[in-house]
Formats: C-alpha cells, sequence, structure tokens
C-alpha cells in the first residue's frame, strides 16, 4: 500500500487464499461482495477452491468478475492487499508480498510471533480484532459482532443437537410436553443472539450479565435477566464487562449453582479481554445438572467458563454433554462469511474514499488508527486510546420526569392548600358581584357560569383526531356574535331617543358580513373536513 | 313571533350547540355535530330576525349581508388547501373579534334605551370589557395569521421589558375604564373607548409576535377562547342569554384545549403567552451546550430506506409539520398502502401538538384518505415502539427529541415525546440538520440506531414509493 498515492496509481490488486486452518470452512469475500470491491476500483483475485466449504464456486467469484488463481503461493505474491478470516500461518507469512497489506483476525496479544513475522516482511496489517467498537462508525465494520452473533445462533442449534427434547412445550395426544429451560451467561452480542435464537424455538430462557444496563436488552429478545444478588456495576471499556469484587463472584456462584440445578441448556459466552475466561459452572454444577443437559461453552478457546470443557470437541461427563467448539462461526460458513466479507467491504470503502482502487491508511483517523497493528513494517500496536464517550447523564434524575405526565387526563388532584385558596378567591369573587350586580345582570352571570362548566363536560372527551373539526366548528358558532348584530341593524326602537340610526345600521352591517363569512364559512370547511375522516 | 317565542328558540339553538360540540368527541358522531350546529345556527338566525326585535325594514339589508359573506365564507372555504387550514381558522377568528369590537361600538352610541346607575356602569363595563377582548383576538388573529402563512417570520420578536410593557398596557387600560364609566354622555366617552381599542389592538400584536412557532397551536386555541369570550361578553352587553350561552361554550372549549397543547408539551399556560419560547438565547440553551451531543449521523438513501422498510414487520410514521410544508400527505398514504399489501403492520403516530394547530396532522391523513384507526394518539403507540422495526419521522423535530425525557437542563425537558429511538432504527426525514422550533439539539440524530435522509420530504417519499414498488 503506497502512502501517498499519485492520483494515476494503479488500481491495487486485492487477493482471496483459501484458509488453510484445519477445519475452517469460511472465507474472506462472497461473490456479492467483489462485484463491489470492483466497483470501488480494485482488482479482485481469488484461490481456486477458496469457497468452496462454504458454498461458494469458483465460477460464482468468476461471473462476480474476479481472477481465480489456481495456487497460494501465486495468489499471496501478486496481491497488494490479502484478505484473510484466520490469523496467516508462517508459511503464508512467507509466501506474503515484502511490503503489502494484509487485512484478518490477527489477536495481536496472544500472537506476538505472528507480529514479529509480519513486521519483518514490511508489511501492513490491519487488525480486525482491533477495532474500536466503541465508535459508532465503526459498528459497520465490526467483525466480531457479526461473528459473536452467528456464533451464539449456532451454539443453540448445537445445543438443540445434542439435546434430547423439544425446545417448545407441548401439548400433543401423547401427553405433555415442557418446554426446555436455557440459561445464557453472559449477555454480550453472541449471548443476545443465543437468547433471541432459544426464545424464538419456544425455550424459557433465562440470562446473566455482569452489566446490569443489558437486563432491557435481554428482556426485549424474550429473555427473562437473572440477577446477581450483590450490588456492583460491570462495564468495563469497550462494551466488555471487567473481573469482579470477591463478594460478587460468591453470589454469583450461588446464583450459577442455582440455575444449574434447574436448566436443561446452559450456553455460556463469559469472556474478559486479555484475561483467561472466567471459570463461571464447576465440576458440581455439572453433577447437579439434569442427566441428558447439554452446556456450550462459547469461551472454550479462552480456555473455557466450564471447568469439564475440552476445547474443540463436544464431551460427556455426569451425563451432561459439554460441547466446547471453537469454530462455531465456521460451522454456519456461508452465513459468516457473508457477513464478514461485508465488513471487510465497509472497511474498503473506508480505506478508499475516492474509490479510485487505491487503499489509503489513514492514521489520522480513530477507527482506521485502531485496526492499523503494523504500518510498513514498525509495530504500531496498541493504538493509543479513544476519548472515552461521555457518561449518558445519569437516569435518577429523569426516570421520575418520565413517569409524571400523560398528555391526557385530569392528572392528580390539587393539593388541599391549593383547593382552598382557589375556593376562596372564588368566594370574594362572588361576594363582590352579588353586593354590588342588579338583579338582571346576576341571571345572565348564572346563566354564563353554568354554560362554562357545561363547556368544560362536553369538550373534555373530544379525541385528540378531531381538535381540528372541534375548533372549526367553535368558530363557526361563535358567529352566533350575528345576533348581536342583527338586532342593532333595524331595531323597532328605531330614531327613538336621537339613536344615531344609520351609523349603528353600517357597523352592524359590516359585522353581520363578517359573521356571515365566519358561520358559512366555518361549518362548510368542517363539513369538508370530517367527510374525509373514515375508519 | 313573540318575544316567548323567539326565546325558546333561543333554548332551543343553545341545546343544538352543545349537541353539536358532544357530537364531536367522536369521529362516528362527528358529521351530525357539525349539522346540528348548522341547525342551531339556522334557528338562532331565523328566530332573531323573525322576533320582535328587527323590523321589516332591515329584512333586506340582512339579506345581502349574509349573501356577501356567506358566499365568500363558502367559496374560502372550498378552495382552502388542508394544509392550510390553521391560517384559515386564525383569519376566521379575526372575522370574530372584529365583528365582536364593531357590535360594541354600536351597542355604545346606541342611545334609544337610557339606563341609570348600576345599571348603566355594568352596561358600560360590558361594552369596554367586549370590545377589549374583541380587538385583542382580531389583532392577535391577524399576527397569528401572518405568522402561520409564512408572511411573518416564526421567530419571537421579544421587546426589551416586554412584560413591563403588557402591565402598563394593562394599567392604562383600566385607568381609561375608568374615565369612560365616569363619562356622561357619548361624545366625552368615545375618546377612552377608542385609546383601549388601539391598546388592546397594539396588546393582541404584541402577545401573538412574542410567541414562536412551536408554540402555535397553543396560540391558535387560545385565540379560538377569546373568540367566545367576545361572543360571551357581548350578549352580556345586550342581554342575550344565546350569546352568553354560546359564547361560554366556545369559549371554555378554546380553554380546554389549550390547556390540552400545554401538556402536551408540559408547560405552563402563562408562560406560552409570555412568550419567549423557542429564542434560543436563554439560559437554559447555554446550559445545553454541556450535554451536546457526541457521535456522527449516519445518512441513508431513498433505496435503503426502502430496503429497510421492506424487511419490517411493524412501522410506525411519525408526521409533523415538514411534512404539511412538502404536501407529502398523499404520497405517505401511498407507502402505507403499499407497505400494507406486502403485509408490514403500518400505524401513525401522532404527538398533540405535531403540526401548527391542535390535530393538524390527523385531518392531514384524514385527506390523504389514511383510515383513522391506524393513526394512534402519543398514549397509545408509545409503549410499542421497542417492537417496532422502523419509526420513520417526517419532518419533525422537537416531538422526538429525548433530551425532554434524559436531559433534566433542557429547555424542553419534561414535554412527553414520542418515543422513536426505542425502536430498532429509526429514520429521521429532514432537510438538513437545524435544530426544530425550541432551538434545541436533537441527540436522537445522532443516536447509534438512527439514520437520516437528508432531502425535501415529498421527494424523497416518492423516491422511496418508487423504490417498493419496483
Amino acid at each position: 500500500m503506497q502512502t501517498e498515492p499519485t492520483p494515476q496509481a494503479q488500481p491495487q490488486r486485492i487477493g482471496v487464499p483459501r484458509e488453510t486452518f484445519p477445519g475452517e470452512k469460511r472465507v474472506a469475500t462472497v461473490p456479492d461482495v467483489v462485484e463491489k470491491l470492483i466497483k470501488l476500483g480494485f482488482t479482485v483475485a481469488v484461490e481456486s477452491g477458496a469457497g468452496d466449504a462454504a458454498n461458494f464456486s469458483d465460477d460464482a467469484y468468476r461471473a462476480a468478475g474476479a481472477e481465480v488463481v489456481a495456487g497460494a503461493a501465486q495468489l499471496w505474491s501478486t496481491s497488494d492487499i490479502v484478505l484473510k478470516v484466520r490469523p496467516p500461518s508462517e508459511d503464508e507469512v512467507g509466501l506474503m508480498r515484502g511490503g503489502g497489506t494484509l487485512i484478518d483476525f490477527i489477536w495481536p496479544a496472544q500472537n506476538p510471533q505472528l507480529m514479529e513475522q509480519l513486521a519483518a516482511r514490511k508489511a501492513t496489517v490491519l487488525a480486525i480484532d482491533c477495532l474500536p467498537r466503541t465508535l459508532s462508525r465503526a459498528q459497520k465494520m465490526d467483525a466480531l459482532t457479526s461473528t459473536a452473533g452467528v456464533s451464539g445462533y449456532r451454539a443453540v442449534i448445537e445445543a438443540a443437537n445434542a439435546f434430547g427434547r423439544y425446545f417448545n412445550g407441548q401439548i400433543t395426544a401423547a401427553g405433555k410436553v415442557p418446554p426446555a429451560k436455557v440459561f445464557i451467561a453472559g449477555a454480550g452480542v453472541a449471548g443476545l443472539a443465543a437468547i433471541g435464537t432459544a426464545a424464538n424455538l419456544g425455550a424459557i430462557v433465562r440470562a446473566n450479565d455482569t452489566r446490569a444496563e443489558v437486563a432491557d436488552q435481554v428482556k426485549s429478545l424474550g429473555g427473562e435477566f437473572v440477577k446477581v444478588d450483590y450490588e456492583e456495576e460491570g462495564s468495563g471499556g469497550g462494551g466488555y464487562a471487567k473481573v469482579m469484587s470477591e463478594g460478587f463472584q460468591a453470589a454469583q456462584r450461588q446464583m450459577y449453582a442455582t440455575q444449574a440445578k434447574d436448566a436443561d441448556i446452559i450456553i455460556t459466552t463469559a469472556l474478559i479481554p486479555g484475561k483467561p475466561a472466567p471459570r463461571l459452572i464447576t465440576a458440581e454444577m455439572v453433577q447437579s445438572m439434569k442427566p441428558g443437559s447439554v452446556i456450550v461453552d462459547m469461551a472454550a478457546e479462552q480456555g473455557g467458563n466450564c471447568e469439564l470443557t475440552v476445547p474443540g470437541e463436544a464431551v460427556v461427563r455426569h451425563g451432561v454433554t459439554i460441547i466446547g467448539y471453537t469454530d462455531l462461526a465456521s460451522r454456519l460458513a456461508k452465513q459468516s462469511s457473508t457477513l464478514y466479507a461485508t465488513n471487510l467491504l465497509r472497511l474498503m470503502e473506508e480505506l478508499c474514499k475516492a474509490k479510485d482502487g487505491v487503499a489509503v491508511v489513514n492514521m489520522e483517523d480513530d477507527a482506521i488508527r485502531g485496526l492499523t497493528v503494523i504500518k510498513d513494517g514498525s509495530v504500531t500496536w496498541p493504538a493509543p486510546p479513544l476519548k472515552a464517550p461521555p457518561a449518558p447523564a445519569p437516569k435518577a434524575a429523569a426516570a421520575p420526569m418520565a413517569e409524571k405526565k400523560s398528555a391526557h387526563g385530569p392528572g392528580e388532584p390539587m393539593s388541599a392548600k391549593a383547593l382552598s385558596i382557589v375556593f376562596a378567591i372564588g368566594a370574594v369573587l362572588f361576594w363582590l358581584i352579588g353586593a354590588y350586580a342588579p338583579e338582571a345582570f346576576l341571571g345572565h352571570f348564572t346563566v354564563f357560569v353554568l354554560a362554562c362548566f357545561i363547556g368544560y363536560m362536553v369538550v373534555w372527551n373530544v379525541t385528540p383526531a378531531l381538535h381540528t373539526p372541534l375548533m372549526s366548528v367553535t368558530n363557526a358558532i361563535s358567529s352566533i356574535i350575528a345576533i348581536g348584530a342583527l338586532v342593532q341593524i333595524a331595531p323597532p326602537e328605531a330614531g327613538v331617543n336621537g339613536r344615531p340610526d344609520g351609523l349603528i345600521m353600517w357597523l352592524a352591517f359590516a359585522a353581520l358580513v363578517l359573521t356571515a363569512v365566519n358561520m358559512f364559512g366555518g361549518f362548510a370547511v368542517t363539513r369538508r373536513m370530517l367527510a374525509m375522516f373514515r375508519k | 313571533m313573540s318575544a316567548s317565542l323567539a326565546t325558546v328558540a333561543y333554548i332551543g339553538a343553545a341545546i343544538l350547540f352543545i349537541l353539536s360540540l358532544g357530537g364531536l368527541s367522536n369521529p362516528e358522531t362527528s358529521r351530525r355535530g357539525n349539522l346540528l350546529g348548522m341547525v342551531g345556527m339556522a334557528l338562532a338566525v331565523l328566530a332573531t330576525v323573525l322576533g320582535p326585535r328587527v323590523s321589516s325594514a332591515g329584512l333586506a339589508w340582512i339579506i345581502a349581508a349574509l349573501v356577501i359573506g356567506g358566499g365568500v365564507g363558502l367559496y374560502a372555504a372550498k378552495v382552502v388547501k388542508m394544509t392550510q387550514m390553521p391560517e384559515l381558522v386564525a383569519l376566521m377568528h379575526s372575522l370574530v373579534g372584529l365583528a365582536a369590537c364593531l357590535v360594541g361600538f354600536a351597542s355604545y352610541v346606541d342611545t334609544s334605551m337610557p339606563l341609570q346607575g348600576v345599571e348603566k356602569t355594568i352596561h358600560e363595563v360590558e361594552i369596554y370589557v367586549g370590545i377589549l377582548i374583541g380587538a385583542i383576538t382580531f389583532s392577535g388573529s391577524l399576527i397569528a395569521f401572518g405568522k402561520l402563512s409564512g408572511k411573518i417570520g416564526g421567530k419571537p420578536l421579544l421587546l426589551p421589558a416586554r412584560h413591563w410593557l403588557n402591565l402598563v398596557g394593562l394599567l392604562v387600560v383600566i385607568w381609561f375604564g375608568r374615565a369612560f364609566v365616569n363619562a356622561h354622555d357619548v361624545q366625552s366617552g368615545m375618546a377612552p373607548l377608542i385609546i383601549m381599542t388601539v391598546i388592546a389592538l397594539l396588546f393582541g400584536v404584541h402577545m401573538v409576535m412574542a410567541i414562536g412557532g412551536a408554540d402555535m397551536p397553543v396560540v391558535v386555541s387560545m385565540l379560538n377562547s377569546y373568540s367566545g369570550w367576545a361572543a360571551a361578553a357581548t350578549g352580556f352587553m345586550l342581554s342575550n342569554d344565546l350569546l352568553i350561552v354560546t359564547g361560554a361554550l366556545v369559549g371554555s372549549s378554546g380553554a380546554i384545549l389549550s390547556y390540552i397543547m400545554c401538556n402536551a408539551m408540559n408547560r405552563n399556560f402563562i408562560s406560552v403567552i409570555a412568550g419567549g419560547f423557542g429564542s434560543g438565547g436563554g439560559a437554559p440553551a447555554k446550559k445545553g451546550d454541556a450535554a451536546e451531543p457526541q457521535g456522527e449521523v449516519v445518512p441513508v438513501s431513498s433505496q435503503e430506506t426502502a430496503e429497510m422498510l421492506r424487511e419490517s414487520k411493524n412501522v410506525v410514521i411519525v408526521p409533523g409539520y415538514g411534512m404539511a410544508v412538502a404536501q407529502a400527505q398523499h404520497t405517505v398514504f401511498e407507502i402505507t398502502q403499499t407497505l400494507r399489501e406486502m403485509g408490514v403492520n403500518v400505524r401513525f403516530a401522532i404527538h398533540p401538538v405535531a403540526g401548527r394547530m391542535p390535530g393538524h396532522m390527523n385531518v392531514l391523513l384524514a385527506e390523504a384518505k389514511v383510515p383513522y384507526d391506524i393513526v394512534m394518539e402519543m398514549d397509545e403507540i408509545n409503549e410499542d415502539f421497542p417492537d417496532t422495526d422502523v419509526a420513520i419521522v417526517i419532518g419533525a423535530n422537537d416531538i422526538v427529541n429525548p433530551s425532554a425525557l434524559e436531559d433534566p437542563s433542557s429547555p424542553i425537558a419534561g414535554m412527553p415525546v414520542l418515543e422513536v429511538w426505542k425502536a430498532r432504527h429509526s429514520i429521521v426525514m429532514k432537510r438538513s440538520m437545524a435544530s426544530g422550533y425550541a432551538g434545541v439539539d436533537n441527540p436522537l440524530f445522532y443516536k447509534e440506531n438512527n439514520r437520516m435522509l437528508f432531502g425535501d420530504a415529498k421527494k424523497m417519499l416518492d423516491e422511496v414509493l418508487a423504490a417498493l414498488r419496483a
């Protein structure tokens, strides 16, 4: 990859080798994505047979515009950028072109040797596992998330495969079938995918996580959140959990022991970055489970959440099947390849904003900076920490406010004090009116006050949908003021007592014209509006 | 027709008006409600014309006035676009206000019934108050009309020391009221009356000018209420119970609407009337800087929007004033129909203050023939957002602003809002990143599950529709 590409730079060649890791079925790009990479200006080469295990044939790649290359050696040596899934083997690093670019999972913390070898090749390496996941912009490139989602789904399918019963409860002619009880430890991406899948199969799903804020997410997928009976917040950086205190762990063990006795299936997903997986399920807990139960340990690669897990294998201990497969995503090769390829495509789009087929590693860009673990042979890992996103405002202050109001209804009754003030003011006003006003006025006043209350009662229940028609009809009705104009225009007492008939007549006439506009217009437009409301 | 018969007819008309308002509480009975209102009005006018208070000499004039005014009104009702309803309603309020003024003046110069003592004073106070309310309604409604139709800018105009100005105005009005009541004859009373009218007109202008565009629903319903009180005051002035009853009905109905609107914004009625909301310069807005939303907005194309819609099961559309401006309601309905044919459950969520008038959005959707049973109120639908796949916000801003619930220092803190961010995805259609009328930045745009579809709502929705049908 050139650091300073010239405008007429040759389009770069992207190479996708066959994965050499035993049992790995995934491939780093799929035909659909090849087309889009070519649109970005790149040329694409795929090693023959690269997609076979994921059901993408060489012909499909060819049809999408890729060149199919026969051997790994030729592919690696002719490619400027290599896209892969698993970290490269020593042999593969040897094949790599000097100064080339490699994009795949690297796990630099676990593979220091690999890092040295790659640096020696003067390579530029983008480790997709080093993506700063807290950047919302980076989510489209987050291969860990998409891989974890696939794995979580597959974990449930593996469990169902090993489990001797239905997941959903049924009442059949042959008797009642109770639903399976699934307990999921860790509600990260994989855990949530597992919750959703298991719940969709009809199981009763419970889940736990040290981060209390995921409780809502668990519920939204149809699971029940099980709390550890101990106060401590477990959010670490970057969406992972942190190591918890002793007291918490004791309470947690207690909870796991209870759940183990009850659950038919346990799926564990608990990981802490840079540390071995926490031991959540002890041998005694496995012993306490019902025979035929299943444990899927998704943390097997990092040592396992269950004491008895054998990484990479399914074993039976104390009558419980313990599945420690480390290739769950690969077991759903077509799906995970498609998602991974799309993540890489989004990354290539970020690298090649000019769409001229030349990738530029811009170290000013937070997301790219985080991904780049080796730049032109010099190790740039680990990246400096990102500015932490601002903590969300504490919810406590907002919660009562949110509950307080609804747009409608009379709300809470007035306090006794406010009520007595209102009554006192009312009493004084009424007394003043009663003391000074003549009888004729009081008659009208009675009518007025009662009419106000009738208006209040009648209008209070109007549905909000009809507010506009209500306004236009009340507007039309308020042209009742026309009566006032009518009685002035030509009353029987015209001319009495020096009444200025002409002036009054014109004033009343004008008022009558105005109210007539209102009267007819208001009713007509209300009619027009109401005619439109239909079920 | 005798005086008693006329009175009985008035009672009948009053009952019809009450039934009319009652009928409007439900879409099913609303058409009948409107009809009852018309019958009541016809009854009241006929009873007056045929009654003892109108001599046959006036008939020709009355018919002429009704024909002229009625013709204008019917024409206006026919040509007005549904998006212009708020303007029309505001303009009509101003007519009632002006009519109340005219009747008030006519009543004052009428010397045919000499009154003495307390009766004279009360009569004059009634005239004074009637003209006062009428003048405020008139000028306030005119300004509201100007603001709603865009002839006057939506930004509130805030004079320095405006509360003091209003207070001084009120004191002057009371002082001249004294002078008016103490005046011995019509000529000497005329000067205070006219000065008061001018002050009332200015007060109406000032009051509405100080109110921001987002508060327009409150203003329109408040002016609606005023026009009712003006009618009631006229009724007192002319000792006519029908006017009093009807005016009180209209007045209290408008007051309730204003109250509902204020509640919907979690605002105090007084603070809306005192104005100044949405200036963006007040102390709360400055505090808001500290909590400036972080993150990036993610734009989407209309193609992608169509894609997301097609893959959803539950879609909620949140229309706002932007939909009215872009006249996009018909396209919205076509999209709704297309999606419903595909088996997508599409519903509408209406915030009580969406648009510029209470119920504005409902009328627009009704015009586009959206069936009203899929149009939901805020309370009905807020709980459903977590189960919603896509929530589309069309030209609305403040009513979907999460800071109303999350940020106690926000100027709109505590206002109930539509919680679209709880949907799996929200798509906000907007012309640009400008903030809403309240001048508050909207953290919704920066949420991870939010997408922005920039452009004119009508054009974008047309593209979405085309993509959906492709």
